[in-house]
């Protein structure tokens, strides 16, 4: 693709009436839907009116009247932008007397701009300078000397962008994008006429303002007055490729713009459909860790963990990868050895992984980091529904009207999706925020949750049964949707079990901490306030009722007839970029892609003529039943691809455990990694921009990832895959992603319709896709559900085992914040640090009192599992008896403290409750020293030796 | 502190004990339900590998009280 800026048609798109009207534009006659702009209508019809604060990525302002134009029979020159087309108008965009209005008006602007075009950052990409030649414009006739706004002082706080007032024309652009587009409202116009202008809030520089550097208010800047400093730095890009951030489940696509062999920037794409032409700071500007130096690119190898690494050709680091698993195999049995796929790989080399140790291994010792994330999510869904995924796509919520958000804080994990979700609360839409912590979303500009209920960590089963207890007491369920899609008998079974006195919102209140009558309102608000739609997150399946509290969410929405429509449903906001993804290519133990259980024999016969081997019908072993194994001797070499299970798996010490009683842990990842530190063989692998194919976001929306350079490491992930499989006999001749597609389009139902020429012709598809749904699906259960009749599941509240107690007297919950990514090896790499340079502990003032701690102390955090320390953040957001951290640091180890419990059904970790106590400290802990140095010791790379 | 000892242990479970505890756990969540125990005994073969469930056979014969009523009867069913 070369460079072309993308259309901006100058207004949204109207709100679709299903009308329409036929006007005349400069002698054409056209019919467009009623709403539409003037200068969208010229737009669409191929023309272009001269345009200054108008962007279709918001509504009109009518400010800069630079679109004038005539309309017969109408006095005066209405601007285009804000004049809706209406039947039988006829319309004149370009005439003698609109020219000399509009090279008036722009000369007012340029005659306060500074001319100093050739050396601007933006030369070449500024509308001002386009405007200015589309209108002609050639002289100014008030000279430069009279007061102008120029030679003010640049803000160069923001690590990312440089806004320069002198080169504002005041369009207020930006300030309509960080409200409208982003919601964040953060700018904001100071002053009148003159001296106007744009300022962060309360005047504070934007590093210290309330701006979360989305890129909004600088894609919108029609000049150089916000610009990227990449552009500065690098110039003007000259050709832009497509691509799928690799960062979050929203999956938003970019353009990522280059000039040459070098990226400028990624811009968000306006058709993406996940974003709509919006992104956060992660994807729009933190991608600089793919040049990092840091990066390993040569491949290596040691033969003891305790010796440095040593650097090998890739030939001798493939062929010693075989040998020693097929080593390991012949001395310890075929179940020996075993994998992990990366949620931030493509579904493409996902599914070679699971291949590979399927086929190669002939095993199913296959899992992958959703295990710690969403397990949960898919073993509920699919009990109830009978898909492991959400029912909605991100549109969606532009038509619910009440929306109960649990155990998610879209505002940080999900930004984007935020952004809309904010959007329709503005709207007006209801807003129920289930959290122990008061999240962004639960107070923040022109939003508010109608409903917060900040229940203590642990109780989400009974908080949702007691709203199930409510909701079937009341009487406010959907019968008739209940009796046509759902099993009666199922249903009234479980309606008898919630309405049991015990179940009732008074009854829970001791436990949860939440006042019953609050619990009320919100059930009856979600039950009876028309579209109901449910977005949960991490708050939800990391605990030890995960899968419980999935299947209760499911429950609720059925009983209330809300799924299989718009504006409903229930929506797991997915964790990492491909996490879906990972799941539905089999990265499981127990299942093949498409979710089919290794046991089902119709199934195994259709991978095993296609594999050409016969294939184990045994689950394999999970990832902590792994490093169980490990420490009993049983199991004995390990293949991760890109994931960090010492940082992000629970318990750290058992992690280490289980990886020191390895004889060949082979890691294959940008950087090395923490688990690096317990491997024999390091494979570098290579960034989303060096590869191609596709990421599953949280919608199931499959979309391109296409490479646009060349992978630095030498090979793309699935290349390296390849060169283990075919070293250890398998006879692997894939040339290219889209074969791996294809094999899987063959041998998956759902994805039966995904192919590469089809995800180039529609953008992106959301499977199911197949001959019953060609297009894909984008809301899922509309007819029926996958499983038939829908399957009331009954959830018994069971408590932790993870006690409180006078010891360990406080409730530890984890989470992430927006500026960060999971453990932290890609952001930490960026300038993102401006934002988090580390974790905190966030503390209630009370608890905090109690313990003479002040705001930023250093405070050791004890467990039952460990201790750590880092620095305190008093704060109201959690509640008396809750401490919150993030875990992006290794130097936090947040997870030395969080307990091997886990999920029942999933063994998915327990991150979200730990009973801990907090005591003043002057420093890291034994264990933080001691891993630092062992991590610094296993760091270690020999000096090559001078070659003869 | 008293129980300095105690705080600074790794926890890290056996494997026999986190056997039994994962099996009393799927049998505890599934106590509601009208078949706990068929449900539990499916579960387990569903999501165990073969050794596992064998190993949790050994375990039972060894510590008979060790699992749950509702976990042992699953085990009953279960021909590993
Ligand atoms: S970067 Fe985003 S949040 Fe910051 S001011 Fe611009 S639009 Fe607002
Ligand atoms: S900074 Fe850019 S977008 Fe904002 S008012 Fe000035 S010119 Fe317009
Ligand atoms: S991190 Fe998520 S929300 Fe941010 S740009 Fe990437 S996909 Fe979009
Ligand atoms: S573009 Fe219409 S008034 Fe500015």
């Amino acid at each position: 693709m070369s460079f072309s800026r993308e259309t901006d048609h100058g207004t949204p798109a109207a709100i679709a009436t299903g009308k329409s009207v036929t006007l005349t534009i400069d002698g054409q006659s056209v019919t467009l839907p009623e709403g539409t702009s003037i200068m969208r209508a010229a737009s669409l019809t191929g023309g272009s009116i001269p345009k200054l604060c108008a962007t279709d990525s918001m509504d009109s302002f009518g400010s800069c009247r630079l679109c004038l134009v005539e309309v017969e029979g109408r006095n005066g020159y209405p601007a285009s932008c804000t004049t809706p087309v209406a039947e039988g108008m006829v319309v004149r965009t370009q005439t003698e007397r609109l020219k000399q209005l509009r090279r008036g008006v722009m000369e007012l602007y340029i005659s306060d701009h500074p001319l100093d075009c050739l050396t601007c950052g933006a030369n070449g990409d500024c509308e001002l300078q386009d405007q200015a030649g589309a209108v002609g414009l050639r002289d100014v006739r008030y000279g430069y000397d009279g007061a102008t706004n120029m030679g003010q002082a640049k803000d160069q706080s923001n690590p990312y962008f440089d806004f320069d007032p002198s080169k504002c024309i005041v369009c207020s652009r930006c300030v309509r994008a960080c409200e409208e587009v982003q919601g964040t409202f953060a700018l904001t116009i100071e002053g009148m006429g003159f001296d106007s202008k744009v300022s962060p809030s309360q005047g504070e520089d934007f590093l210290g303002s309330e701006c979360v550097s989305c890129g909004a208010c600088v894609q919108a800047c029609p000049t150089a007055s916000l610009i990227e400093k990449s552009v500065v730095e690098v110039g003007t890009p000259d050709r832009a490729i497509v691509t799928t951030c690799a960062y979050c489940g929203v999956g938003c696509t970019f353009r990522a713009e280059m000039r040459g062999e070098e990226l400028v920037r990624m811009v968000p794409w306006k058709d993406g459909k996940a974003n709509r032409g919006h992104s956060c700071v992660k994807g729009r500007f933190a991608w600089g860790y793919a040049q990092h130096q840091d990066r390993i690119l040569n491949p290596m190898i040691r033969a003891s963990v305790s010796e440095p690494w040593r650097e090998v050709s890739w030939e001798e680091a493939i062929a010693h990868t075989a040998s020693e698993f097929r080593r390991i195999q012949g001395k310890y049995g075929t179940r020996s050895i075993g994998g992990i796929t990366s949620s931030r790989c493509t579904n493409e080399e996902t599914f070679l992984v699971q291949k590979l140790i399927r086929q190669g291994f002939g095993n199913n010792n296959v899992d992958t980091c959703a295990r710690v994330c969403h397990s949960p999510t898919g073993y509920g869904l699919s009990q109830t529904f009978g898909t492991s995924a959400g029912t909605q796509d991100f549109d969606s919520v532009m038509q619910a009207d009440v929306i109960l958000v649990i155990g998610a804080n879209p505002t940080d994990g999900h930004p984007v999706f935020a952004s809309r979700m904010k959007k329709r609360l503005r709207q007006g839409a209801k807003l129920i925020v289930m959290d122990p912590r008061r999240t962004d979303l639960v107070k923040s500009p022109h939003v508010e949750a109608e409903h917060h209920l900040p229940l203590r960590p642990g109780t989400n089963v009974a908080m949702l049964t007691a709203m199930a207890h409510v909701i079937v007491t009341e009487k406010l369920y959907d019968e008739a949707f209940i009796r046509e899609r759902c099993d009666w008998d199922e249903f009234t079974d479980w309606a008898d079990f919630v309405s049991e006195a015990v179940r009732s919102p008074e009854a829970i209140e001791p436990l949860t901490g939440v006042k019953a009558d609050e619990v009320r309102a919100a059930a009856r608000l979600y039950a009876t306030g028309g579209n109901g739609a449910i977005y949960y997150g991490l708050g939800v399946t990391e605990h030890s009722q995960g899968s419980s509290t999935v299947m209760a969410i499911a429950n609720l929405a059925m009983a209330t007839g809300n799924v299989g429509r718009e504006g409903v449903g229930v929506n797991p906001l997915r964790g990492q970029n491909n996490v879906q993804g990972a799941c539905d290519m089999g990265s499981f133990p127990h299942e093949f892609s498409g979710y089919r259980h290794v046991s089902d024999t119709a199934t195994r016969a259709l991978f095993e003529q296609a594999w050409g081997v016969s294939l184990d019908a045994e689950p394999g072993l999970r990832i902590p039943n792994m490093l169980d194994a490990a420490t009993d001797g049983t199991f004995k070499g390990l293949f991760v691809q890109g994931e960090d299970i010492l940082q992000s798996d629970p318990n750290t010490h058992h992690v280490a455990a289980g990886l020191a009683a390895m004889e060949c842990v082979v890691v294959q990842d940008l950087f090395l990694n923490e688990t690096a530190n317990y491997a024999h063989i390091f494979l570098p692998g290579s960034t989303f921009l060096e590869k191609d194919g596709t990421f599953t976001n949280a919608e199931r929306r499959i979309q391109r990832v296409r490479q646009v350079m060349a992978p630095l490491n030498g090979y793309a992930d699935w290349e390296i895959v390849q060169l283990v499989a075919n070293a250890m006999g398998l006879d692997w001749t894939y040339d290219h992603p889209a074969q791996i597609m294809d094999e899987i389009a063959a041998l998956t139902p759902t994805f039966a319709g995904v192919h590469y020429d089809r995800l180039e012709a529609e953008g992106s598809l959301q499977w199911p896709a197949n001959d019953a749904a060609p297009d894909g699906t984008p809301t899922m259960h509309i007819d029926g559900f996958v499983r038939g009749k829908g399957k009331f599941v009954v959830t018994d509240y069971v408590p932790t085992d993870e006690k409180t107690g006078p010891r360990f007297p406080l409730l530890l919950t984890t989470g992430r914040i927006l500026s960060h990514y999971n453990v932290g090896a890609q952001t930490r790499r960026t300038a993102n640090t401006a934002w988090h340079p580390e974790d905190r502990l966030e503390i209630h003032p009370s608890d905090a009192d109690n313990r003479g701690l002040k705001d930023g102390d250093w405070v050791t955090l004890r467990s039952r599992a460990g201790e750590t320390t880092l620095r305190a953040l008093v704060t109201e957001r959690v509640a008396p008896g809750v401490v919150y951290t993030t875990f992006h640091h290794p130097e936090t180890q947040a997870n030395v403290i969080t307990t091997d419990y886990s999920d029942w059904a999933t063994n998915c970790p327990e991150y979200k409750v730990t009973a801990v106590q907090v005591m003043a400290s002057n420093g890291p802990s034994d264990w933080q020293r001691d891993y630092a140095d062992q991590a610094r010791t296993s760091r270690r790379i020999a000096p090559l030796e001078a070659a003869e | 502190m008293s129980d300095e000892s105690e705080v600074m242990s790794t926890d890290i479970m056996s494997t026999g004990d986190r056997l039994i505890y994962m099996a009393n756990q799927i049998a505890r969540n599934l106590a509601a339900q009208r078949d706990a125990d068929v449900q539990t005994a499916e579960h387990i073969r569903k999501y165990w590998t073969g050794a596992m469930r064998a190993r949790l056979q050994e375990l039972a014969a060894e510590r008979p009280d060790a699992l749950s009523p509702i976990a042992a009867q699953a085990l009953r069913r279960i021909a590993v």
